[in-house]
């Protein structure tokens, strides 16, 4: 039993200090990167994987934890792609670019045909409303 | 054994620094956003940390209420970037 209490301790330092290691390293891609969208990347990959291998670590040095500390894990995991994606959604239809142009770039299209769409749509709205009057 | 809790607090606060410097000069509102996202994520994980370190088992709640008001306040500032609430 204490060999057993031995081997989790040690896993769990272990885990722990990789998981600040991950997140010291995401953080100096939040400061140091180019562009917004580099810095997402960075920011939320690194700093997912260090934050649940902190919390694992946890875990395994102290086993009476585990359950809200697997909670904790689970919602970081479900949690930070969704606000990542979310943000980088927002800041590319507010209008802001990636800093290396690229040859294709699908999204904006797709971006420019909602535009269209909307425009469109608002003409036979007001149409629509002429021939009410 | 508690000295690599001590190195892994030193390198979680150098990242919350450096994270925060972003936070000050970030260009762009996105900018200070994610930024503030890295700083939640960082600070739930050190509060887990610092519960284990004292011994202290309602750190582990402090987190995961944080974790959730951190994810509704991002959604919120990535809403009113898109556009106005």
């Amino acid at each position: 039993m204490d060999t057993l209490n031995n081997i989790l301790t040690y896993l769990g330092l272990g885990f722990v200090l990789l998981g600040s290691i991950f997140l010291f390293l995401g953080a100096l891609g939040i400061y140091r990167m180019p562009d917004l969208y580099n810095r997402l990347q960075a920011g939320t990959k690194a700093s997912t994987l260090g934050a649940m291998s902190v919390v694992l670590g946890v875990g395994l040095m102290q086993p009476s934890w585990m359950i809200k500390l697997i909670v904790i894990i689970l919602f970081i995991g479900i949690s930070n792609p969704l606000s990542s994606h979310a943000l980088a959604r927002a800041s590319y239809r507010r209008g802001i670019r990636p800093f290396f142009k690229k040859k294709i770039d699908a999204y904006e299209q797709e971006v420019e045909r909602e535009k269209q769409q909307r425009k469109k749509n608002q003409i036979k709205v007001e149409k629509v409303k002429e021939v009410a009057d | 054994m508690n000295i690599i809790i001590y190195i892994s607090i030193v390198l979680i606060s150098i990242g919350s620094f450096l994270a925060f410097m972003r936070f000050v000069k970030g260009p762009t509102a996105a900018d200070r956003a994610i930024a503030l996202d890295t700083l939640s994520v960082i600070g739930i994980a050190g509060l887990v940390l610092l519960g284990y370190l004292f011994k202290r088992y309602i750190y582990i709640d402090l987190a995961l209420v944080y974790a959730v008001l951190g994810f509704i306040g991002i959604i919120v500032i990535a809403r009113y970037i898109e556009k106005a609430l």
